[in-house]
């Protein structure tokens, strides 16, 4: 076993029954249900993207149990700050999936956020979201709301200065604030040893004064219950947490990466049979909560609301030259209008 | 040999670091992976882990650490895997790779290239498409160069490295692979700070750098169809400006045309303008005039073809200047 990994569920599927979470029968069959649509979801964008349906994508392929798992958790008071591998994320919390694929389809309108939702658009530039996490905590704080701050982010984005820097305010300011590291054991190719000498990801929270726990991110039951801890500990003043997911990207960074350039297939099969997916579909079927009507039932479900995100993507006509200009202040500017009249003119052949 | 940009650098970087033991690279992906181009593929091979160094992913400490490493006596060329991260490291190039020349009465010097790819028209991501240039040109002390063929960018990045102050080197996405060309197969320089014409011609000027090279060609096909000639003006260099070969075509043909990708507010396009201003008024015969990308955040895919200047919008600005 890892270094002082928390576990619910051994990789067969088999649970530590005093750490089973008290759930209901009917959330056990969601949690599965929302990672076997995630999947769904991120293999039919691969194949879009292959077909010049999407743009390039980064695939959460292996990352299901740390996304849902650890999304499951919030309440819809809190506030989540996702980065670019979160498909799972989005899924659980209702996000429309149709914005997703518009988004990686290469239009703006997908980054529209429901306004019931406090889900924060994607930040691609690694890290850069952990300081708005940190900041909307403080702001939690100082409202008085009942309401945490969770953000995602990968391994590579713990070697950024962001990283340090939000951290180090959130142990300083006490924050309601939880951090949730994807160890996927790369960045693009670099391997986790080249972003620290550290042991753990999970200890880097030491020396910015608050707790580092480490989760098997495989084991969506394992971080449901460190994700819910550390919320209720957020929301209830116990200050913020960092927890490790130790995981693996089971596929290429982006559509664009070949991963077979820096790493085994042997590791790469040695971790497939830790698929989360599997080990939780053990366990549900241990617990009579599976069988192959109900993954039937599963499937199908996540091809209905696949195919209709992707119809509604699909028949969402380009953006207007007024949808590019509008959004860059409250008002158009003079200089703005000039410049959108120049381009309608050109786009209809304007006046020789 | 034939040679594609891509090509071309690795080239380039192959050839200074076997000629000078001095020269490092470093940056993300670089090394095991070649880079996300594959602009530096077979540097580790060649030279090993010492000297093609895969980093942390870490911008700020990538240029923070190649101006250490160049005031002990070393030439690092680093790379910023896509412009849109170099404002993490923004801190280093301006409050200190521009200024330690200055502040250290030359004791200190600061030789690093900082390479990035550049610019839009590939229909990538957010913050992969930037063109902040003139956010360089402002700052004194910092050089910046674009090639816009494989030949230039060979030479321009060797010059680049065997120059004594800090390069910021654009690399232009869109031509990367875009055509091959002869380039010789031992090194040589593209000297700094010349602008090349690249087209003769008569009665317009049109000056523009990287991937507005070749659309500002094929506008010049365009408009050649009607009899217009213009002459096309290459910058290659940023900063320092050529300014000399700009006002000589200037003076000459009467008017200018001004092409960039990047917005049009305080592009570069403003300070040329403003130079022949200063220096040709009298020669000039119409107004200058920008195309250029407007004034908004680059599009994703789907909006970037209104963004990105297409040869027919820049025939239909020398037009203009022709008619005005
Ligand atoms: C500041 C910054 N630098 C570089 C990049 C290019 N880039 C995109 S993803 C990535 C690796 C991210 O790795 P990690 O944080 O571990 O997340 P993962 O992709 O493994 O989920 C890099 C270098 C970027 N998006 N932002």
């Amino acid at each position: 076993m890892i270094k002082d990994m928390f576990q619910v569920l051994t990789e067969n599927g088999r649970a530590a029954p005093e750490r089973e979470p008290k759930l209901p029968a009917s959330d056990l069959q969601k949690l599965y249900s929302l990672m076997a649509t995630t999947r769904a979801a991120d293999l039919k964008a691969l194949k879009l993207q292959r077909q010049g349906r999407m743009g390039t994508f980064a695939p959460s392929l292996g990352h299901e149990a740390c996304q849902v798992g650890s999304a499951f958790a919030l309440q819809p008071k809190d506030w989540v700050f996702p980065y670019f591998r979160d498909l799972g994320t989005y899924i659980t919390l209702g996000f429309p999936l149709k914005n997703y694929y518009l988004y990686w389809m290469g239009n703006e309108e997908g980054m529209r956020i429901p306004a019931d939702l406090n889900i924060f658009t994607i930040s691609v530039p690694v890290g850069s979201q952990l300081p708005h996490s940190v900041g909307c905590a403080m702001a939690m704080k100082y409202k008085k709301e009942q309401a945490a701050a969770l953000a995602y982010f990968g391994d590579g984005a713990t070697s950024e200065g962001d990283f340090s820097e939000a951290l180090n305010f959130a142990g300083v300011f006490k924050t309601p604030n939880v951090f949730i590291c994807f160890n996927n054991q790369y960045a693009i190719s670099t391997p986790v040893k080249r972003q620290t000498a550290a042991e753990t990801i999970a200890q880097k929270a030491n020396a910015y004064g608050f707790d580092g726990i480490r989760a098997d991110g495989n084991d969506v039951l394992a971080m449901y219950i460190l994700t819910r801890e550390a919320l209720e500990k957020a929301r209830s003043g116990g200050g913020p947490t960092l927890i490790e997911a130790f995981t693996y990207r089971m596929g290429n960074h982006t559509t664009s990466d070949d991963a077979s350039r820096y790493r085994k297939e042997t590791e790469v099969n040695d971790w497939s049979r830790r698929d989360p997916i599997e080990r939780f579909r053990l366990y549900l079927k241990d617990k009579g909560l599976w069988d192959e009507s109900f993954e039937d039932r599963v499937q199908k479900e996540a091809e209905v609301l696949i195919s209709k995100a992707l119809e509604e993507a699909e028949s969402t006509p380009p953006p207007r030259p007024e949808d590019l200009f509008i959004h860059t202040y409250k008002d158009m500017t003079p200089e703005l209008n000039d410049q959108l009249a120049e381009l309608r003119d050109l786009l209809k052949g304007g006046p020789r | 040999m034939r040679l594609n940009m891509v090509q071309a650098l690795n080239q380039a970087m192959h050839q200074e670091m076997e000629r000078d033991l001095r020269v490092v690279a470093l940056g993300e992906d670089i090394a095991v992976d070649g880079g996300v181009f594959r602009l530096t593929e077979g540097l580790l091979e060649k030279f090993g882990p010492e000297r093609v160094i895969d980093t942390p992913l870490a911008e700020s400490t990538i240029v923070g650490a190649s101006i250490g490493m160049a005031v002990a006596g070393l030439r690092p060329i680093a790379e910023i895997q896509f412009m849109g991260f170099i404002y993490l490291a923004m801190n280093q190039i301006i409050a200190h790779a521009a200024r330690l020349r200055n502040r250290s009465r030359g004791r200190f010097t600061v030789p690093i290239v900082i390479r990035t790819p550049y610019g839009a028209g590939v229909k990538a991501l957010e913050h992969h498409s930037e063109s902040t240039e003139a956010l360089f040109c402002q700052i004194p002390g910092l050089k910046v160069v674009v090639p816009s063929t494989p030949y230039d960018a060979k030479g321009l990045l060797i010059a680049s490295i065997r120059d004594e102050d800090p390069v910021i080197f654009l690399e232009p996405t869109k031509l990367y692979r875009a055509g091959r060309q002869e380039v010789p197969e031992e090194p040589y320089e593209v000297a700094l700070g010349q602008a090349k014409v690249v087209r003769e011609g008569e009665g317009l000027t049109v000056v523009a750098w990287g991937a507005m090279i070749p659309v500002a060609q094929q506008a010049a096909e365009i408009v050649g169809k009607d009899g217009i000639f213009p002459e096309v003006i290459d910058l290659r260099t940023l900063a320092p400006l050529d300014r000399e070969t700009v006002l000589e075509s200037v003076r000459r043909n009467g008017r200018l045309l001004v092409v960039h990708e990047a917005p049009k507010t305080c592009g570069l396009g403003a300070e040329i303008a403003a130079f022949v201003a200063e220096r040709a008024m009298f020669q000039l015969e119409a107004p200058v005039l920008r195309i250029t990308g407007q004034d908004i955040t680059v599009p994703l895919a789907k909006g970037e073809d209104y963004y990105y200047p297409s040869p027919e919008r820049v025939a239909r600005g020398i037009k203009k200047i022709l008619e005005s």
